[in-house]
């Protein structure tokens, strides 16, 4: 590791590559959202299979309230936006704004997040329970472990954020910033997919 | 406290070697006591509820438990070295894997000794057998959550060997000069990577369905059974592969190397295994053919299941004509390679009839589909593994098995093998159905029966003959050469065994395919350093793989019995899951917050063996 020569005022334009340890750790990366889209596309999978189960639960058309979706989508969406703009900065060497850029991002994941506590809790009230259904299982399984990946990837990347304040940017901090910005996007293009898959086609069924 | 810190791939492998090992000997057992019930007619030595204990806990432990470690085993002490790396590509993650396949596999065993017993769904779990409904009581809750956690292990294991690989060849060592070994591991970590996340939903709906009462695979909640099928079959299939292409690949190294020839068609070779990859996630159904999926399905599935013939085929000739005009010697690891060949010809024969759907109807859930897998898996893997075991024994230990004594347990366990399996192809083809406790008498099952029961005690035999080596050869002090075979051709043999911890004093430089032999031929000593003597960057040991592991285990458990533990306050199994995973995710922060530095070896450190300059 060379992180020590590089520290003093002289870092490479791509940090996140400039030493073996975050080449390895960008690349194993990548591999791991390859293992990634095998796990979302067998929950895929299993809510395609399950959802017309409903049972005495209510209609995906009656119970998706796709305004409230937009929003969260909207807002997912505009945080990938931050979250390159983060890089951009790392890229630019300017630590300020990348550390400005993240806690952005993360305001916006936690506003995800909290309008899908709020859909979540709507739903049990509408009578859609974890154990309603089959539907219902699949549906709480699929859009729950994206939840999942929002909260996980909001903790890390206030931790991130916290090194950084700490630290400044490195060739050691500069690949977590790089392999969690792709963690953000991953989990943006899988609602992407959940969008369509589980409320459009909800809505029109 | 050295070996529950250590970040070593090779001492990792040892580890591996350890813990396969002994859950080796523990599926064994199970098997010996299923032949035992088996060996007559209306036998009662155990209960059928403890049968199907048994059959589920031999299948579980021997594919997830054993095989898999054992084959990390051998990839963890081989792959760095035979890329001329000094460790693999997260030297922290490799731990973190071993760790968790070792709580998840103790998870999984600790079901013996509870009051409602192992999981007895059999080891495909399948729903809704292995629901709420019909499997009451922890059994499956163990199967679940242990093999959940240890598939962890593995899959971060797959990443950690698919980087290495790509990242960390040695300079000159191109994707067409790696050893084959190297290539079955990088396209097995592959299939991991693609396989594994599929089975972990499957576990996770599947601990949904019996925890929290969801309903995916509960037909009378609108749930889908076969969903299930299809679920762990997409994993199931390429396991298979899995398993046995490190074992292709250890054949490869075993019979060039004892030939004295280069491998015939290594490019051929390489292209099979990546095709045999490839085709190995688009047949999964064919082992549903019973299941109504309508003659299309089954035909297109039956179809592309006998196109897997022909890379292993290619693969088989190789081999032969690897040997061909060779000056060959028949080592141990040699016996068992080129044991290994006619058996899994054999074992691909009955893969290949079974799958031609309208004939898997007649051999569907007997003992024919026993003996083709027990072919494959047994005769193509544990030969192979046995084959590795041999080879890289003095590189892994610095000390050669005792060649007489392992010959000797060669025969004796490839006879036992045969005898076992052989015979229940006709068992099958007579109707003896599979998972079944016991038969009637007068059928013609009862002497190929005893036949088959006498063969796997000569198997314990083997085996227990192996682990004697083993303890005589640990007797003695290291005294292996470099090169102990002689006729080593790939990167591994060039430094000495065991290898120093940095592995290489200096990167060699790799100027063809059998890099060692290359050099050799070239009337050269040793390999050409592709760097000056410097100094070696090293990871420093960590305990927080073996505490984020425990802390998954402690989850798991107080999931399991969040319902049934009220001793202080309702619920108090989700507390305790609760403090493993705050222990788990403690030691994620604590690793993400403190940088590892690690350490350096100076040059005036290093010993003086090694790479010569």
């Amino acid at each position: 590791m060379s992180s020590h020569s590089h520290a003093e005022g002289q870092l490479p334009h791509e940090p996140e590559k400039a030493t073996l340890e975050g080449r390895n750790k960008v690349l194993g990366f990548w591999l791991f959202l390859g293992g990634e889209t095998v796990l979302f596309g067998t929950l895929f999978s299993a809510f395609l299979a399950l959802r017309h189960q409903v049972l005495d639960g209510p209609q995906p058309n009656e119970l998706f309230k796709l305004s409230l979706v937009a929003a969260a989508t909207a807002i997912l969406l505009t945080s990938s936006l931050t979250s390159v703009f983060a890089i951009q900065a790392l890229h630019n060497h300017n630590v300020k704004a990348l550390i400005n850029w993240l806690i952005v991002t993360v305001v916006l994941g936690l506003g995800f997040l909290g309008l899908e506590i709020y859909e979540f809790y709507h739903y049990v009230h509408e009578g859609h329970g974890f154990t309603t259904s089959a539907f219902s299982s699949s549906f709480y399984t699929l859009v729950g472990f994206h939840g999942a990946h929002v909260a996980f990837g909001i903790v890390w990347i206030s931790s991130i954020i916290g090194q950084l304040m700490k630290k400044g940017l490195t060739v050691v901090t500069a690949p977590k910033v790089y392999v969690a910005g792709m963690y953000w996007h991953f989990i943006d293009v899988v609602w992407v997919f959940i969008f369509t898959v589980v409320y459009l086609m909800g809505k029109v069924v | 406290m050295d070996w529950l810190t250590t970040v070593d791939h090779k001492k990792i492998g040892i580890l591996y070697l350890i813990a396969g090992g002994f859950f080796f000997l523990v599926g064994g057992l199970e098997a010996l006591l299923i032949r035992i019930q088996l060996w007559k007619p209306l036998n009662d030595f155990v209960s059928a509820d403890t049968y199907n204990e048994l059959i589920t806990m031999h299948g579980t432990t021997m594919i997830f438990l054993a095989a898999m470690p054992m084959l990390f085993a051998l990839m963890n002490a081989v792959v760095p070295l035979q890329i001329g790396a000094r460790d693999v590509a997260f030297p922290f993650v490799n731990a973190l894997g071993f760790w968790t396949f070792f709580f998840g596999a103790v998870l999984l065993n600790v079901s013996w000794f509870t009051s409602t017993g192992a999981p007895a769904a059999g080891w495909t779990a399948y729903a809704p057998l292995s629901g709420p409904a019909f499997s009451t009581g922890h059994g499956m809750d163990y199967y679940v959550l242990g093999l959940q956690i240890a598939g962890i292990g593995t899959l971060i294991g797959g990443i950690n060997f698919l980087v290495t690989i790509i990242n960390m060849r040695a300079p000159g060592m191109t994707f067409m000069r790696m050893p084959m070994f190297t290539w079955a591991s990088f396209i097995t970590s592959a299939l991991i990577l693609f396989a594994f996340p599929a089975l972990a939903v499957g576990l996770a709906a599947l601990m949904f369905d019996r925890v929290f009462d969801a309903n995916f695979f509960d037909p009378n909640n609108g749930g889908n059974a076969v969903l299930w099928e299809h679920i762990f079959w997409i994993f199931g299939h390429p396991e298979v592969y899995i398993l046995i292409l490190p074992a292709f690949g250890v054949i490869s190294e075993v019979i060039s190397t004892f030939s004295r020839k280069r491998l015939f068609g290594y490019s051929s070779m390489v292209f099979a295994t990546i095709l045999i990859g490839f085709l190995g996630f688009m047949v999964w159904a064919h082992h549903m053919f019973t299941t109504g999926l309508g003659p299309v399905a089954n035909a297109l599935f039956s179809i592309a299941t006998m196109l897997i013939a022909v890379p292993t085929g290619i693969k088989i000739f190789n081999w032969i004509f690897t040997m061909w005009g060779g000056s060959i010697k028949f080592t141990s690891a040699n016996l068992y390679a080129v044991g290994f060949i006619p058996t899994f010809v054999m074992g691909g024969v009955t893969g290949v009839m079974l799958a031609a759907a309208p004939a898997d109807f007649q051999y569907h859930d007997t003992y024919f589909v026993v003996a083709h897998f027990h072919y494959v898996i047994v005769g193509g893997l544990i030969l192979g593994i046995f084959s590795g075991l041999h080879y890289w024994w003095p590189k892994m230990f610095g000390r050669i098995l005792n060649e007489t004594l392992g010959k000797w347990t060669f025969w004796m366990f490839y006879i036992g093998f045969h005898l076992t399996f052989f015979i229940q192809h006709f068992l099958g083809l007579l109707g003896m159905p599979r998972r079944i406790w016991t038969y009637l008498d007068g059928l013609g099952f009862n002497e190929m029966n005893l036949i088959s029961t006498i063969g796997a005690i000569m198997m314990g035999i083997g085996t227990i003959m192996f682990i004697l080596n083993v303890v005589i050869t640990n007797a003695k002090p290291q005294n292996a050469a470099d090169d102990p075979w002689e006729d080593g051709r790939t990167l591994e043999w060039t430094i000495p065994s065991p290898p120093p911890e940095y592995n290489f004093k200096q990167t060699p430089l790799v100027r063809g395919y059998d890099a060692y032999w290359k050099e050799k031929m070239d009337g050269h000593k040793g390999m050409t350093p592709a760097e000056p003597i410097g100094s070696i960057h090293m990871p420093s040991p960590s305990i927080l793989p073996f505490t984020m592991s425990l802390g998954l285990f402690i989850t798991g458990f107080g999931l399991m019995y969040s319902r049934d533990w009220t001793f202080i306050t309702e619920h108090i199994g989700f507390y305790i899951a609760g403090l493993g995973l705050l222990i788990t995710f403690g030691s994620m922060f604590l690793r993400s917050v403190y940088d590892d530095h690690g350490f350096h070896i100076e040059p005036e450190e290093l010993e003086d063996k090694g790479v010569k300059a």
